[in-house]
C-alpha cells in the first residue's frame, strides 16, 4: 500500500482529555459565549424580515405543487445579528493577528477594497444588461488585464478562473488546445514536481493526463537531469511553483523552460507563490507559458473563510489563443464582451457569466493603492520578514533547506526527535500563545513540515513576538514537557476535535430531534 | 498455511487456492486510525501489484495493492461496518478481501514475517 | 506605503540579522537577467484612498446600476433586496480575513456557519446532505455530472434543452477535456421535450434545469423513476434558489444530486461573481461527493464542536486520485446566504417566494395585453419568457434607452437564433409602478 510517510497524527493524544472545566454555570467563559445551533432557537411564526402582503392572484404553477413546508428555524433579527457575532467571535482572523500559513499568504485585506467592490455601479450590475450600460465594469477588466500582463509580462490573460484549481484547469485545458491545435495527440503526461500542491497532480489528472513525478535535489529544487531524462515527445507539460513549496527560488528555472521547450512540452507555472516576486520578476522572463495569479493571495482579496477566490491565468505568445470565454475586446464603440466559443481557438467556457467580478475590484483597487513603486516594496518586505524569521529561528528548529528563503520558510521536526513531541503539538500550543499555526505537514518532501509565511504585512514587533514564543516552545519541547504539548491548546473556544469520530461516523447536518414532529402535532 | 508480505505493508495468508489479503500491523500503525474502507466487489480480476482497496485515516488516504493475481470471492464487511478493525486486528479480524490465486507462484518472490520484520526494521 | 508596517531601521536591523548586504541580495538565486533593476514600467504608483475613490468610482459611474432604474433581468442572477444585517456581519472581520478553517479551535464560527449552512441547503433542496458550497451553480452542475459518472461507472450524460447554456457550456468543456459524453438536447422554452426517451443503459446521468432557463417549470418525479430504473441517476439545477420557498423540492422529486446557485440569497448581482454553488446528495452517494464537508464531533472535554471532515476525498490528500481538483469553497458568499435564509426563516422565505411568484403573474398579465407580446410558459415561479413580435435584442437596447433594464434577450445565450424571445424576471424589489412603465414602454417600443 501507499503510505502516510508525513508523520502526522490523527488520534488525540489520552493526555489531552478533559483536564479543562469552565467551571461556570452557563458554560462561558466570559467573552467566549456559548452559541446553539440556529436550528436550536425557532419558534415557529417569528421572522427577521417584514414583507409586503403577497397579491392575490391564481398561482400559475403548471400543475407543480407548492411544497408543504420548508423545515427551517424562525429568528428575529436581534437573534441573528447575536448568533453571527457570536459566532465570528469564535474565529481567528488576520484582523485579530499574525497568520503565518505557508504557501496562503495571509496578508492584511485593506478595507477600501471592500467599499470600491460595494459601489452600487460595480455590486449591483446584472452580467446580462445590455453593454452599453456596463462599459466601466468592462474598463475595470481591461484595467485589470493591463496590470496582471505588465506584472508578468505576459502577452494575455483570462480572468474566467473562479479560484487558483481552477486557474490550473484552465492552463492544462490551454496546453492541451495548443497540443491538439498542431494535431498533436502523441503527449499523454504532465510532470510535476513532488513537492507540488496537491492541486497540481489532481487538475493534470482531471484532464486525463497521466502524472509523472520529478524528484527533489538535496538543496530543495528540482533535479534538472532527472527532469531532462523525463521529458520526451509523451509529455505535454512540466507544472513548477516557483517559488517553490520549500519558499526557494527555481534557480535553474531558465534552463528548466528552456528544455521543456525543446521538448515540445509547455511550462505551466504555479503562481501560487507570485508574492515573493511580484513587481520585481517577471514570469515571462523566466520562460513561463502559463501562471494562475490567485487574486486572494498576491493581490489581498480577502480568503472569507475559505473563498471566494479568483485565479485568472496569464498567456504567452504560443498560448494566448487558447483562452476560455468570455473575455474583453476592444471594440468600435467602447469595450466589447466576447462570450460564445463558436468562432476562433477558444476552448470553451468554465463557470457562469465572466468571472468573480467582486475580486477583480478589490484586487485593482489594492493594485492601484500600491503602485508599482509599493509592489516592489511589499515583494521585498515579505522576503525579508521571513528571512528574519528563518535566521532568528534557525539555531533552535531545524530549517530544512539552506537560505536565502523567499517569502516563506520551512522547517522540519527534526528538532523534536527524541522529545515526543510532534510538529501538529507545536501549532496547537502557539495556538494558546495567540498566533494562528503555520502550515504543518506540507510540503510532503520533509517530515513534520513547518512552513511560515509571514508576509509583508507584518510588523517587526509581531515578528519579534512570534519568534521569540517559538523559541520558548522549542525549548519547553527539548525539555521534555510532553503533557503541555498533549493538552494545547487549552485556552480556545474548544479544544483538540474528535477527527477519527467525525470521519467514521459523519454527522453532517442538523437534523430535528426524535419525537419533535411528534410534539409538535399535540 | 502460509503468511507472505509485500514491500508495500501488505500480507496474503494461503490457505488452499484462497488467499486472505489485509495490511500489517506496522502499516496501521503508520495510518493511524483507519476511518473508511473501500474493498474491491466479488468477482473483480485483481493483478499483482495493481489497486484493489483503498484505506483512509483521517489525514491519509492509501490504496492498497494486491499482493498476488487472482479473482476475488469475497470482501470483508465486518471492515466496511467497523474500519477500526483495521487498526485494532490488522492481521486477523481486519482483513480485508479474499482471493482464489491464479498463479501460487507469485508467493515465493514474497517475504515470510522474519524477513519481512527485518524490511521494516532496516528501511524506517 | 499604509499597508507596510517595517520603517527602514526596522529593515536595516532585519537585514543584520539575516546576514544579507541588502534586500536586493536576498533575491540573489533569481537569475540576474530576470531580476528588474527597480519598480515595473508602465504602471502607475502608488495612491492615496481617496486617489482610487476617484478612479475607480468613475469608473463605476460609467455602469447602470440595476436598482437605479426598473429592472427585469435574470436568467441565473436575480436582483432581491437584501437585508442590510446581511452584509453588516459579512463586513466582520473574523469572518472576512479568516483562512480555511483548517485548525478547527480556531474556526468554530466558520466551522458552525459551515454545518449550518449545509443544515439549511438539505432543508431547502428537500435533500439529505449537502456540501460547503462550490464556486457557482454552473460548476457545481459540471461537478455532479462528473460525479454521476464516477458513481454509475458510465459516461454519457444527457442534459436538458432547459439547461441554462453556460451551465451547458461549463459541463461540455469538462466533457471535452476529462473525456466524457455529454449530450445537451435542442433548446426548450415551453418543457416539452421527452427526456425519458434518451435515457438507455449507457446514460450516466439526465441533467434537469427547473424552473428552466426559460422560466418553465415542471414535474419531474416521473422521469426520476425512468432514471432510477435504468441506473441512471437525476440531476437537478436550480439556478433561482429562492423557488425552493414555494415549489416541490427536488429531494421530493426523487433527484440523486441537486446543483444550485445560490446568489439569490444574501448575495449582490456583482456583474456576474463572486456567487456560491449549492450541491445535496442523497447520503449513500455522500462519499462521491467533491468539496468541502464540515461535520460535527466532540473536543478533548467533551464538548460539541465542528471540523472539516472526510477529506481524505480532497486534493491535498488524494492529489490525482481525488474527486476533485477543487480546494475552495465560497465561503463568505456561503455565509451571506446562510445569514439571509436565518433572518427570513420558514415564515419568510415561504412569503418571499409567494411574493416573488404573485408579481410574476401580475406582470405576465400586463405584458399579455400589450399588443403582438404572447406569454410562452404554462407554469412559471418569478421568471418567464415573452414571444415578441420584434427583435429581443432591439428591444432590450430601445427600453435601456429609456432607462428601464427590460429582460435578456434569449439570443444573447443562444448565439444568432430564438431573437423574437425575452426572458423576463419579476422580484419583491419590483414595485407596481416598474411593471406598468415597463409595459408601457414595451408598447411604445413595439409601436
Amino acid at each position: 500500500m501507499s503510505m502516510n510517510s508525513q508523520g502526522r497524527p490523527s488520534a488525540i493524544p489520552a493526555a489531552g482529555v478533559a483536564d479543562a472545566v469552565t467551571g461556570t454555570f452557563t458554560g462561558n467563559r466570559g467573552l467566549q459565549i456559548e452559541e446553539p445551533l440556529i436550528f436550536e432557537q425557532d419558534a415557529a411564526g417569528r421572522c427577521g424580515v417584514d414583507l409586503p402582503d403577497v397579491p392575490k392572484v391564481a398561482a400559475r404553477l403548471g400543475g407543480v405543487k407548492p411544497r408543504a413546508k420548508v423545515g427551517l428555524p424562525g429568528l428575529a433579527e436581534p437573534q441573528v445579528v447575536r448568533h453571527y457575532t457570536r459566532l465570528s467571535q469564535k474565529n481567528y482572523a488576520i484582523d485579530s493577528g499574525l497568520y503565518p500559513l505557508g504557501s496562503c499568504t495571509m496578508k492584511h485585506n485593506p478595507r477600501l477594497n471592500e467599499k470600491m467592490a460595494r459601489l452600487p455601479g460595480f455590486a449591483d450590475v446584472h452580467p446580462l444588461q445590455p453593454l452599453s450600460t456596463v462599459q466601466g465594469a468592462l474598463e475595470l477588466m481591461d484595467s485589470l488585464a493591463h496590470w496582471l500582463k505588465t506584472l508578468t509580462g505576459m502577452a494575455a490573460v483570462t480572468l474566467a478562473p473562479a479560484a487558483g484549481a481552477h486557474g490550473e484547469m484552465c492552463g492544462i485545458m490551454a496546453i492541451r488546445s495548443a497540443h491538439e491545435a498542431k494535431g498533436d495527440t502523441a503527449r499523454t503526461k504532465i510532470l510535476v514536481p513532488e513537492s507540488a500542491h496537491g492541486t497540481n497532480p489532481a487538475t493534470a489528472a482531471a484532464c486525463g493526463y497521466a502524472v509523472e513525478s520529478i524528484p527533489a535535489t538535496a538543496d530543495g529544487r528540482v533535479d534538472l537531469d532527472a527532469l531532462k531524462a523525463k521529458l520526451g515527445p509523451d509529455v505535454a507539460g512540466l507544472m513548477l511553483t516557483n517559488p517553490n513549496t520549500c519558499g526557494l527560488f527555481e534557480r535553474d528555472i531558465i534552463a528548466i523552460g528552456e528544455a521543456v521547450h525543446a521538448a515540445g512540452a509547455y511550462f505551466y507555472c504555479d503562481g501560487a507563490n507570485f508574492n515573493a516576486i511580484v513587481g520585481r520578476v517577471r514570469p515571462a522572463d523566466l520562460g513561463v507559458d502559463a501562471m494562475h495569479i490567485n487574486l486572494h493571495k498576491t493581490f489581498s482579496t480577502p480568503h472569507g473563510g475559505g473563498g471566494p477566490g479568483s485565479g485568472p491565468v496569464v498567456f504567452s505568445e504560443a498560448l494566448a489563443p487558447y483562452v476560455p470565454v468570455p473575455y474583453v475586446t476592444h471594440g468600435v464603440d467602447g469595450f466589447d464582451l466576447v462570450e460564445n466559443a463558436e468562432d476562433g481557438p477558444a476552448f470553451g467556457r468554465m463557470k457562469a457569466f465572466h468571472g468573480q467580478m467582486g475580486m477583480f475590484t478589490r484586487a485593482l483597487s489594492y493594485m492601484l493603492s500600491h503602485g508599482a513603486d509599493g509592489l516592489w516594496q511589499a515583494s521585498g518586505d515579505a522576503v525579508l520578514n521571513a528571512n528574519y524569521v528563518m535566521a532568528r529561528l534557525e539555531d533552535v528548529m531545524t530549517a530544512s533547506f539552506e537560505g536565502p528563503c523567499m517569502h516563506e520558510c520551512l522547517f522540519d521536526d527534526r528538532f523534536l526527535k527524541g522529545t515526543g513531541v510532534t510538529t501538529l503539538d507545536i501549532a496547537k500550543a502557539l495556538i494558546d500563545e495567540g498566533f494562528h499555526p503555520m502550515t504543518m505537514y506540507f510540503p510532503l518532501v520533509v517530515h513534520g513540515a513547518l512552513l511560515i509565511e509571514p508576509t509583508e504585512t507584518e510588523s517587526k514587533a509581531s515578528l519579534d513576538q512570534f519568534i521569540d514564543a517559538l523559541r520558548a516552545l522549542a525549548e519547553r519541547a527539548k525539555g521534555g514537557d510532553v503533557a503541555y504539548f498533549q493538552g494545547a491548546p487549552r485556552l480556545t473556544p474548544r479544544r483538540r476535535l474528535d477527527e477519527t469520530a467525525a470521519a467514521r461516523k459523519p454527522i453532517l447536518r442538523w437534523t430535528p430531534p426524535v419525537g419533535a414532529e411528534a410534539l409538535a402535532a399535540e | 498455511m502460509t503468511v507472505k508480505y509485500t514491500k508495500d505493508h501488505e500480507w496474503v495468508r494461503v490457505e488452499g487456492d484462497v488467499g486472505t489479503i489485509g495490511i500489517s500491523n506496522f502499516a496501521q500503525s503508520q495510518l493511524g486510525d483507519v476511518v473508511f474502507v473501500e474493498l474491491p466487489e466479488a468477482g473483480r480480476v485483481l493483478e499483482q501489484g495493481k489497486e484493489a482497496a483503498v484505506v483512509e485515516s483521517v489525514k491519509a488516504a492509501s490504496d492498497v495493492y494486491c499482493p498476488v493475481s487472482g479473482t476475488v470471492i469475497e470482501a470483508n464487511q465486518a471492515l466496511v461496518d467497523d474500519p477500526s478493525l483495521a487498526n485494532n486486528a490488522p492481521e486477523s479480524d481486519g482483513w480485508f478481501f479474499k482471493v482464489t490465486l491464479s498463479d501460487p507462484s507469485q508467493l515465493d518472490a514474497l517475504m515470510d514475517e522474519a524477513a519481512y520484520a527485518a524490511f521494516v526494521e532496516e528501511s524506517h | 506605503m499604509r499597508y507596510l508596517p517595517l520603517t527602514e531601521a526596522d529593515r536595516q536591523s532585519m537585514l543584520a540579522a539575516t546576514r544579507a548586504a541588502s534586500v536586493n541580495d536576498l533575491f540573489r538565486d533569481v537569475p540576474e537577467a530576470a531580476r528588474l533593476s527597480g519598480p515595473i514600467g508602465g504602471l502607475s504608483n502608488h495612491m492615496g484612498e481617496l486617489e482610487v475613490e476617484r478612479h475607480l468610482g468613475a469608473m463605476a459611474a460609467k455602469n447602470l446600476a440595476a436598482g437605479s432604474v426598473p429592472s427585469f433581468l435574470g436568467a441565473g442572477a436575480y436582483r432581491h433586496h437584501v437585508p442590510a444585517t446581511v452584509d453588516h456581519m459579512v463586513q466582520r472581520g473574523e469572518f472576512l480575513t479568516a483562512y480555511t478553517p483548517y485548525q478547527p479551535e480556531v474556526s468554530q464560527g466558520t466551522l458552525q456557519v459551515l454545518f449550518e449552512f449545509q443544515t439549511q441547503v438539505s432543508l431547502l433542496t428537500g435533500m439529505d446532505v449537502a456540501n460547503a458550497s462550490m464556486y457557482d451553480g454552473a460548476t457545481a452542475c459540471a461537478e455532479a455530472v462528473i460525479m454521476a459518472n464516477r458513481v454509475t461507472r458510465r459516461k454519457k450524460a444527457v442534459l436538458s434543452g432547459g439547461l441554462h447554456p453556460h451551465y451547458r457550456d461549463t459541463t461540455t468543456t469538462d466533457a471535452r477535456f476529462i473525456g466524457f459524453d455529454a449530450v445537451a438536447l435542442p433548446a426548450d422554452p415551453t418543457g416539452v421535450e421527452d427526456l425519458a426517451a434518451q435515457v438507455d443503459d449507457k446514460t450516466s446521468c439526465v441533467v434537469v434545469q427547473n424552473p428552466s432557463v426559460f422560466g418553465q417549470i415542471r414535474d419531474y418525479s416521473d422521469l426520476a423513476k425512468v432514471c432510477q430504473a435504468k441506473g441512471a441517476l437525476l440531476i437537478v439545477v436550480v439556478t433561482e434558489a429562492l423557488s425552493l420557498g414555494l415549489l416541490t423540492p427536488p429531494g421530493e422529486m426523487g433527484a440523486d444530486i441537486v446543483a444550485a446557485e445560490g446568489q439569490s440569497f444574501g448575495n449582490a448581482l456583482n456583474f456576474g461573481g463572486p456567487y456560491v454553488g449549492l450541491f445535496a446528495v442523497k447520503d449513500k452517494y455522500v462519499r462521491q461527493m467533491p468539496g468541502r464537508l464540515c461535520g460535527e464531533t466532540l473536543d478533548a472535554d467533551g464538548r460539541r464542536g465542528f471540523v472539516l471532515t472526510l477529506s481524505t476525498r480532497e486534493q491535498h490528500i488524494r492529489r490525482e486520485k481525488a474527486t476533485s481538483n477543487i480546494c475552495t469553497n465560497a465561503g463568505l458568499c456561503a455565509l451571506a446566504f446562510s445569514i439571509h435564509v436565518s433572518l427570513l426563516g420558514e415564515a419568510g422565505i415561504t412569503q418571499l417566494a409567494q411574493l416573488n411568484h404573485a408579481k410574476a403573474v401580475q406582470l405576465a398579465d400586463k405584458l399579455a395585453a400589450v399588443p403582438g407580446v404572447e406569454i410562452v410558459n404554462d407554469g412559471f415561479f418569478n421568471e418567464f419568457t415573452v414571444k415578441l413580435p420584434k427583435s429581443a435584442t432591439a428591444v432590450v437596447e430601445a427600453l435601456a434607452e429609456r432607462r428601464i433594464l427590460g429582460g435578456v434577450p434569449v439570443s444573447r445565450l443562444y448565439p444568432g437564433a430564438m431573437d423574437d424571445l425575452l426572458l423576463v424576471a419579476v422580484t419583491e424589489t419590483n414595485t407596481e409602478s416598474d411593471m406598468d412603465a415597463f409595459a408601457t414602454a414595451l408598447a411604445e417600443v413595439l409601436s
